[in-house]
């Protein structure tokens, strides 16, 4: 029974109170270029919860049945790094061949989920957290919902403002980023979730 | 190219915080205080630096449809120096940088200038690339990393400056102020450039 109450805290504490893209600041790069409409956006956080799932219980099989057996464990960012990029590779292969659409839409930001900080860092925040293995697919499932919630709320966002009235300094970069503030400040208001 | 054309260019034409807004992961996540900002600034330097060499050495060794698992292994390599090097002569940044350190192998300054530049480079030219695009990273992290901790905290690397009456507006050192500062720095220095070739018309 406290092992549930244990899953369903890091559940919620990767979809809301530590979200990792407006608390943690992990997956900026995607949040700020793919999220300029609410499909492309939704078909992006699909693709990384699959990565994000697979590669947390990868690296956690590749940490301790690998790296700390042979006490190779310095190596972890290495091992970590290259793990995900075959990963990415293979998911971009599948996502090739079940829905070219999609595979169009994303375009060049699916071969660059390989360097999406949210993959790599949930990988190294499970084996910080010492999480057991069904923590980590939790972890790394919870953390890919909080990324997709944020970056399609931002998509739906950034489809008005396309058709709002920017002074010129502020368009582009500028005026999403003072949105995601906003939102970050939002999402600050999730952290009386727990005591 | 010249070599103090380059260095120039990394520096401020293509700062790759400013203008390329690359990296922003780290840029938002360690302004919360200035020595944070060239902490990490730094190390991604000396990582940008080997890299770029490495890459750059490299060129004619690696064919071209590999190169970008041959990048990563370079740079994961260096990050994992770097971070070892910190961890060992800097350990108070290296517990406030915390998980950033390895995550700078996912920096996308990084593998864009091995991809945009040292693979099509000489090593020299490449060193060079590195310390620029390094340095002006740096600097925008010292500059985000000022203003940040001046208005939350009301110290500047430590040293309180303001008087006793400043009350800290907290939220520049939580996440939203991360975004807030960089917005409306990224739209001043959009006015400023603007302006400036408006000028020279």
């Amino acid at each position: 029974m406290e092992y549930a109450g244990k899953i369903f805290l890091i559940l919620l504490s990767s979809i809301l109170i530590n979200n990792f893209i407006l608390s943690r600041f992990l997956g900026i790069c995607p949040f700020l270029g793919v999220s300029k409409r609410v499909e492309t956006a939704l078909g992006m956080g699909a693709a990384v919860t699959f990565v994000m799932a697979m590669a947390s219980v990868l690296t956690y099989l590749v940490q301790y049945l690998i790296l700390e057996p042979l006490e190779i464990a310095y190596l972890q960012t290495i091992a970590f790094i290259l793990v995900i990029a075959a990963l990415v590779q293979f998911v971009e292969m599948v996502i090739q061949k079940t829905s070219p659409s999609l595979y169009k839409a994303l375009g060049v930001y699916l071969p660059l989920i390989t360097t999406n900080c949210a993959v790599l860092g949930v990988a190294i925040i499970n084996i910080q957290e010492g999480f057991d293995l069904l923590e980590t697919l939790i972890n790394g499932i919870g953390g890919a919902v909080g990324f997709t919630l944020a970056i399609v709320l931002f998509a739906g966002v950034r489809e008005r403002l396309e058709l709002a009235d920017i002074p010129k300094p502020l368009k582009g970069f500028p005026i999403a980023l003072i949105t995601a503030g906003l939102m970050s400040v939002a999402f600050l208001g999730f952290q009386g979730l727990i005591r | 190219m010249k070599l103090s054309r380059i260095f120039i260019n990394g520096l401020l034409n293509e700062n790759p915080t400013f203008r390329l807004v690359l990296g922003m992961c780290p840029t938002l996540a360690l302004t919360t205080a200035a020595i944070n900002g060239v902490g990490m600034g730094l190390a991604t330097t000396f990582v940008l630096v080997g890299s770029n060499l490495f890459v750059s050495l490299l060129k004619g060794f690696v064919p071209s449809k590999i190169r970008i698992p041959a990048f990563v292994v370079v740079i994961a390599t260096f990050v994992t120096i770097v971070g070892m090097l910190m961890e060992g002569f800097f350990p108070e940044i290296y517990k406030s940088l915390g998980i950033y350190i390895p995550l700078i192998v996912v920096n996308c300054i990084i593998m864009a200038r091995a991809e945009a530049f040292a693979f099509k480079n000489k090593p020299l030219a490449s060193i060079v690339d590195g310390l620029a695009m390094g340095f002006g990273f740096t600097l925008a992290l010292l500059l985000l990393g000022s203003i940040r901790e001046l208005l939350g905290a009301g110290t500047i690397f430590g040293i309180k400056v303001t008087p006793i009456a400043f009350e800290p507006a907290v939220i520049m050192i939580l996440p939203p102020g991360a975004f807030f500062t960089l917005g409306l720095l990224l739209a001043l220095l959009n006015k400023l450039t603007d302006r400036a070739s408006k000028g020279s018309k």
